[in-house]
């Protein structure tokens, strides 16, 4: 039988990944729906002030989107576990961790980058300094890629389980503080007028070792899961 | 094994604490700027070692049971978390008693402070998803993939927490630091950190033996072990 190559064989995934994700687009645009109404309730819970709303945005941008994905997290792998196509990933000749990577390239396509091209938008709305957004949209690209990746090892860790929503939120959230503490220092900084490379620098850092690690710990937790 | 040690590590444990708290409370000399608030410190420090030491146990004891599939090392994973929990929490609850008198505040969003909160969020993280799998076999692997990730994760949670500090703003209130600490004082908290320690594995042995009873319950050769003794 003919094997395909590596490189074939992540193509494949991610475009079925993709196709599946536009056929229910509305499941994949709820955490982007959940990012821009998280962020509105700031302004309504707290006062419409914009000299508030600029001080506070950074965070506010920032906890809104760590918190979306979050949510996306939850629907990461649950489809492809409960009908079975998990189990065939995993019995495929190709390495699970590659196909799981791009499961989650797929997944940050659809859930990730939408948040980091709906940032100025959201900025904008909360008084963000208008030189603080490029920074923001820069700091997000690299911090969601990173995100999804935390996201989709702890979401192959819990994925069998029944009560998995509460835990998942649990086990993510202290992981990826980092990110979240470069990231709103990012645009903190940013707003203030200050060089950002190295927080970038960070932050690019960060997501390169999620990109290099977490692909084999995603294949080893699915495993477990599996069994 | 662990019915030899534990009495030892137990009653060594007693010992050092009781000598330890005797030379902290009433030998070392009162603290030229804390006074007598200092004292807090023989409980502190230990315990807040003790954290970190503890998940380094705990991490460790996990991979070797995933890598080498030991089930005894996943049972002493199992029996360190609740244990470090503890001690993360008692630090965290003594820095904050200590903090109140000399600070002013119970909590300043300090680097270690928050490192210490982050690693009590690990340990609760580890022990939820330990308790949501009802498969232990799952549950063991599961949590000790969990607590090694965990361990790469606690440098980079460490320095980042301090370079946020560092960049947010100046320290608003001058922490103790190193202070070039007096032999008087530091004899005694040398004691209360070996104490603590020998306590830790006192607890360590008592509750992994419970841990492996409990899985093992329905096996032949606890019976017999069980029969033969009784």
């Amino acid at each position: 039988m003919d094997v395909p190559g590596l490189g074939q064989a992540f193509a494949a995934q991610l475009v079925r990944d993709l196709r599946l994700g536009f056929r229910h687009i509305g499941q994949a645009a709820n955490p982007l729906v959940f990012f821009v109404m998280v962020t509105t309730l700031f302004p309504l819970a707290l006062s419409p002030s914009p000299q508030l709303l600029a001080a506070i945005a950074p965070g506010v941008v920032w906890v809104s989107a760590l918190l979306a994905s979050l949510l996306a997290a939850e629907s990461l792998f649950r489809q492809d576990v409960e009908d079975g196509t998990m189990e065939q990933l995993a019995l495929s000749p190709q390495p699970l961790s590659l196909l799981l990577l791009a499961k989650t390239t797929a997944h940050w396509l659809m859930t990730g980058l939408p948040l980091v091209i709906m940032a100025p938008v959201v900025g904008h709305a909360l008084f963000l300094p208008g030189e603080a957004v490029p920074t923001t949209m820069a700091a997000l690209a690299l911090a969601t890629p990173t995100l999804s990746l935390v996201g989709g090892m702890m979401a192959a860790l819990t994925v069998g389980l029944r009560r998995g929503g509460g835990l998942l939120s649990l086990l993510i959230l202290p992981v990826v503080m980092p990110v979240l503490i470069f990231g709103a220092r990012a645009t903190d900084m940013a707003s203030g007028g200050m060089e950002t490379s190295g927080v970038l620098s960070l932050l690019a850092a960060l997501m390169l070792l999620a990109l290099s690690l977490s692909p084999l710990a995603m294949a080893a937790a699915m495993r477990i899961s599996l069994d | 094994m662990s019915t030899t040690l534990a009495p030892w590590f137990g009653w060594l444990a007693l010992l050092l604490i009781v000598a330890g708290t005797i030379g902290g409370l009433f030998l070392a000399p009162a603290d030229y700027q804390q006074g007598d608030g200092f004292r807090i410190i023989y409980v502190h420090v230990p315990s807040a070692w003790l954290s970190m030491f503890a998940y380094v146990v705990m991490a460790s004891s996990a991979a070797v049971g995933l890598i080498w599939r030991i089930k005894l090392c996943h049972s002493l994973a199992a029996a360190a978390a609740p244990v470090g929990a503890s001690f993360t929490f008692l630090a965290l609850a003594t820095g904050s008693i200590w903090g109140k008198p000399m600070w002013g505040t119970w909590w300043v969003w300090d680097a270690r402070l928050t490192a210490e909160l982050v690693l009590l969020f690990l340990y609760f993280g580890y022990m939820a998803l330990r308790a949501a799998i009802d498969d232990e076999n799952r549950a063991d692997r599961a949590s000790a993939l969990l607590a090694i990730i965990g361990v790469i994760n606690i440098p980079i949670i460490k320095y980042s927490v301090e370079w946020w500090n560092t960049l947010h703003q100046p320290a608003t209130i001058s922490k103790i630091g190193k202070p070039s600490i007096d032999t008087e004082m530091l004899i005694p908290l040398l004691l209360m950190w070996l104490g603590f320690t020998c306590y830790f594995f006192f607890l360590l042995l008592v509750r992994g033996r419970a841990e492996i009873l409990s899985r093992e319950r329905n096996k032949q050769w606890l019976k017999d072990a069980l029969g033969a003794t009784s």
